[in-house]
Parts: structure tokens; sequence; C-alpha cells
């Protein structure tokens, strides 16, 4: 590394080193360079990146000490764990329902807003913003709102199906009314209120995504379509769809990835790390926590983020294998 | 003629459609806009008509905003929220360009697997590093410090890919006749790279400043006492200091959103750009 030094002071000595400078090759002294320009980033990379990957995977075959010399080997014992865990479980079978109702929930309304703002002309800016605003808030911040809202006998939801009800009763349309709903407090509402904020805040992600695909589209296919006397949903059908199709796949994989990672708005909307009533609203990455910064079992949540990290990679491998089939034009 | 007649035909459906269009979108942005009108003005309103229906306060009053702004640590949280958003900010700007503007203008043995382990640390999901990071932070007492707070977001293995992409676009004749001319290797990338990918930084920084901004399950983690909380942790232990006083919560609330969605409007394109470009990485 000593030339990388001389190479540095030579930006402000550059007379008093140029015989030095001079013996060595052009192509060696670029390499130095660039050696010396990746120094700090790559001890970032490898010491707050790749050195926690795998001391993380380390972590998970060994009991949990502070004194690292104190730490037990125990081999796969905590992925065993994982297996007859019903908690764990649940925070799977939960994620896969908040996938279930979050990545299609995108995907569609992602994709109708999208087209309609394609359409208009005037203040698609501002829609656009709008739409988006949500996406650059602080989780922890809106899930006060939207919890107040969800409240049972305080929140705004509540009390407009009330004043709902009681207008219908007296227009003489009692069978119109709609009973106030427990929402957060339910087993089996709180789950789907907590997927629609997170749909409510990751749409305009989506939006914006989708509207930079359809306007990268050649408008001379719709031309030759039209030409060709397709309508309109026959253009959508046969233009739009398939031509968009890399950018939908990249859409359900990034809200999939999201989804597994799922933390800030469970959290934030129960204000508790219980995860709900009954544990309903639990997701892996709430459960993760709870095990290392709640009951400080490090090791088995140590396990549980390996786990974590194959599922990602699973989603990851699939999307690359969709991608590569290339759309031809 | 008939040509013309279909034309026309056309465009008077399309006209219907877009009427539709814009209906559509108001609604919906009624919708999407209607949590943070409802917190804002709630944050207006005196306690005794925290509970009523009505959206617009009978009495406006800032006595909420006074509450939280002089009786809370809000304003603490603010400024360590700037404070490590600032630094990543900096960082992410000066590492990033440095390193995508020598992983494509300089050549080097190992350039390519360089590039490689960097962007594959993208697809290790921070839950798996936040457990290893506090056993670090442990030991070298980075618990409750600035640096504990922004060192994960220094240099994010996806500004090292954007900027990369921007510099790959720039023709390598200009850094070749900055080299003809003299200028230091660092001087090619500060003075003649740098400013070429003006674009590119502003969408990386604001996109990261934000990004910074709302992050969670780190410093929720790694800021163990209140005074080292930033505004999102502040805001998610809010309760055990406002108890449910649903005024005070929505004044905090509204502090802590309108300032990024003033910074969102502001920078508007240099955002969404940022979100476009990640869908150039899939």
């Amino acid at each position: 590394m000593r030339p990388t030094a001389t190479d540095l002071k030579s930006v402000d000595a550059r007379d008093a080193v140029r015989p030095r400078r001079r013996r060595l090759s052009l192509g060696t002294r670029e390499a130095l360079w660039a050696y010396a320009f990746l120094l700090v980033p790559l001890a970032f990379y490898a010491f707050l990146r790749i050195y926690p990957a795998i001391q993380s995977f380390n972590l998970s075959l060994h009991r949990w000490n502070v004194d690292p010399a104190q730490r037990t080997l125990v081999g796969f014992d905590y992925y065993r764990e994982m297996l007859s865990d019903a908690k764990l479980h649940q925070a799977l079978k939960n994620t896969v329902l908040y996938a279930a109702i979050v990545v299609p929930g995108q995907l569609v309304l992602g994709l109708g807003i999208a087209l309609m703002l394609n359409a208009v002309r005037r203040l698609r800016p501002l829609f656009r913003a709008i739409y988006f605003s949500p996406y650059v808030t602080p989780a922890a911040a809106v899930a006060w709102v939207w919890g107040w809202m969800y409240s049972v006998n305080f929140g705004i939801l509540n009390n407009t199906l009330i004043a709902w009800s009681d207008f219908v009763t007296r227009l003489g349309a009692p069978w119109l009314s709609i009973p106030a709903q427990p929402f957060l407090n339910s087993p089996h509402q709180a789950l789907p209120a907590v997927a629609a904020v997170v749909v409510w805040q990751q749409l305009g992600f989506q939006v914006v995504i989708f509207l930079a695909g359809l306007q990268g589209i050649p408008r001379m296919f719709y031309d030759a379509a039209a030409i060709d006397g397709a309508g309109g949903l026959q253009r959508f059908r046969y233009v739009t769809l398939p031509l968009l199709n890399p950018v939908m796949v990249f859409s359900v994989i990034i809200s999939t990835i999201a989804t597994l990672q799922l933390f800030d708005q469970v959290v934030n909307i129960n204000f508790t790390d219980q995860g709900g009533p009954l544990g309903s609203t639990l997701s892996i990455a709430v459960y993760m926590y709870q095990q290392a910064f709640s009951k400080f079992q490090i090791g088995y949540a140590s396990a549980v983020t390996v786990l974590l990290f194959v599922l990602i990679l699973i989603v990851t491998l699939v999307q690359l294998r969709l991608l590569q089939r290339r759309v031809e034009y | 003629m008939v040509d013309l007649e279909t034309f026309g035909e056309s465009r008077r459906r399309t006209d219907a459609g877009t009427v539709v269009a814009y209906v559509l979108l108001s609604v919906g942005s009624v919708a999407m806009f209607f949590p943070f009108v409802w917190m804002v003005l709630s944050a207006f309103k005196p306690i005794r008509e925290i509970f009523q229906l009505t959206v617009l306060p009978h009495t406006w009053t800032w006595a909420n905003f006074q509450q939280v702004l002089f009786h809370t640590a809000f304003p603490r949280w603010f400024l360590n929220s700037l404070v490590v958003a600032g630094i990543s900010t900096v960082s992410v700007l000066f590492f990033c360009s440095l390193v995508g503007y020598t992983l494509t203008r300089l050549r080097f043995p190992g350039r390519s697997v360089l590039f490689v382990i960097i962007l594959s640390t993208l697809m290790v999901p921070t839950e798996m590093l936040v457990i290893p990071w506090y056993v670090m932070s442990t030991q070298y007492h980075w618990v409750n410090t600035y640096w504990g707070l922004a060192f994960p977001g220094l240099i994010p293995a996806f500004g090292v890919f954007l900027m990369r992409q921007f510099f790959q676009t720039l023709p390598r004749d200009l850094f070749d006749a900055g080299r003809v001319d003299g200028v230091s290797e660092f001087g090619l990338f500060w003075r003649i790279g740098l400013p070429l990918v003006r674009p590119g930084l502003a969408a990386l920084g604001i996109f990261n400043f934000v990004g910074n901004w709302n992050a969670f399950l780190w410093p929720l983690i790694v800021a163990k006492s209140p005074a080292m909380r930033t505004v999102p942790v502040g805001m998610a232990l809010f309760s055990g200091e406002a108890s449910t006083q649903w005024n005070l919560i929505m004044a905090a609330s509204a502090l802590a959103i309108v300032p990024v969605l003033l910074v969102f409007f502001v920078f508007q394109r240099q955002i969404i750009e940022g979100v476009v470009l990640t869908g150039v990485k899939g």
C-alpha cells in the first residue's frame, strides 16, 4: 500500500514525486488509485455487511453468551426448534395472508391508477404526488392516525358507520345500515386492517413504477394495433399487458419481499410488539425482534433471520428466472 | 374519409374515458390524502372537540403544537433525525459516486468481482444484520451514539449500482482528455465526473434522505436512551408520554410528517426519478 500513499500525496506535491511516479506503468498507477478509492468502502462492506451476515448464520448455530468464548455449538438445534414452534408457524401463516392481500391489491390498484394517470394530461403531476405521498412518510407517525381511525369507540370509521346507519334508518331503509366493526380488536380483522395500511402506504411506489413502464411502451405498437382494428380492451389485452409483463413481475417481487420484511406497520399500528390480538398480526420480522430484543434468544432469533434470508433468496431467484424470459417486440 | 370518421369516434370515446379517469382519480386522491388531512386538522382541535365527527375544528388552537414542542422530547428527536439523515446522505453522495466511478472508469484486477460482491450484499435483508450489528454496537460502545444510528446506511449497495449506471453513460474521451491535461485521478472524479452526474446525485441524495429519515427497525434497537431516539422511534414510543391524548399525538404526528411531505413536494421530480431508477434494477 506504500506506493498508494505516495500517489495520494502526489495530488498536492506532484513535482516532488514525479520521478518516482514515472517508474510505475500507467496501468499499475490506475489500479493503485482504484484500490485507494475503494479502501474505505470495501472496509465498510467487509466489516459491516459481509461479516455480520456470516456472523448471523454463526450465531444461529451457537447458544448465546456475551463472551464469545462461552458460546457453545448447538448445531442445527434452533432450526429443528423452528419446526415445532407454533408461534413462528403463525407468523409464517400471517405473512402468507399479508402477501395474499397486499401483493394482488397493490398490483391491481397500482396498475389501474397508473393506467388512469397515463390517460389524463392535466393534473397528472398533482395526482401522482398525492398517490405517492404516503410512501415518503414514516410508518410510525401515520400508524397513529390509522390506529385512531380504526379505534372502536373513538374512530372516525366507526363513527361514520354509526352516522350512516342512523341516516338510512331515518330514511326507512335500516337494511342498508352497517354495524360498527371491531377492526384492530378482532383477531379476524386486525390483519386485513394492517394490510390495508400497507397497501395505502406503498401503493404510490407501484403507481410510479407502472406509469414509467406504460410510458416506455412505444406508441407505434398501439397505432399498429389500432390499424389492425383492435379496440381499447383488445389493445390493453394484447399490447399493454404483454409489454408490461417485466414491470409486473418486478412489482410482484418487490411487494412480496417487502411483505416478508413487514415490521414498521405491524409494530406501530398495534402500539405493541406482541403482534395484535392473539398474535393475529404477528409477522416474521416482528417475531424475530421479540425473540432477539425482548427475550434475548439471540441464537434462535438469528436462525429465524436465516430463514427469512432463504425465503427472500427464493423469491429473488424466481424473479431472475421469470425475467430471463425476454419480451419479444 | 372513413379513416377520419373512425379517428373522430375513437377520440370521443377517449374523452368519455378521460372524464371517468379524472373522477376516479379525484375520489382516490381524497381517500389517499384523507388520513393526513384528518391528522393535521385534529392537531388544531382543542381536547373537547377531539372526538367530534366534524372535520374542521370549531376553535383553532396552537396549544397542542406548543405542548409537543416545549414539553416533550420531540425537538430533540427531530434534531437526531436531521443529524443521522444528514450524515448518511453526505456519505452516500460521496462514497456511492466514488465507488460507482471507480468501478466504471478505472481498470484494475478484480473489478468485476468486487462489483458482484457489493451487489450481492443487496440480497441480505436488514433483519439478518441487526442482531450482529447490535452485538458489535455493545462491544464497541456504539449504542446511543450518532455513529451507531447512522452506520448501516453509509454506503448502500443500491446507491453504488445507481451511480455506476450514471457514470457508464459518460463518454470515455472526456476523462482521457482530462488526463492529458494533467488532471489528477481524484480530480477526474471530483471535477469532471461528479458535475456531470448531478441529476443522479440529486435523485440518490433526496431518496436516501427520506429513507433514512423514516428508518425504524435499527434505530429502535440502537437508540436505548430517550434522548437518542429519532422521530420514528420517538413517535412509536410516544404513548408513554401522552397516553392517548389524541390531540397531542396528532400534533406530534403532523410535526413528524409535514416536513417530509414538504420535502417531497419540493423535490418530487428527483424522488420519483429515484423510484423509477429502482425499477431499472429489476
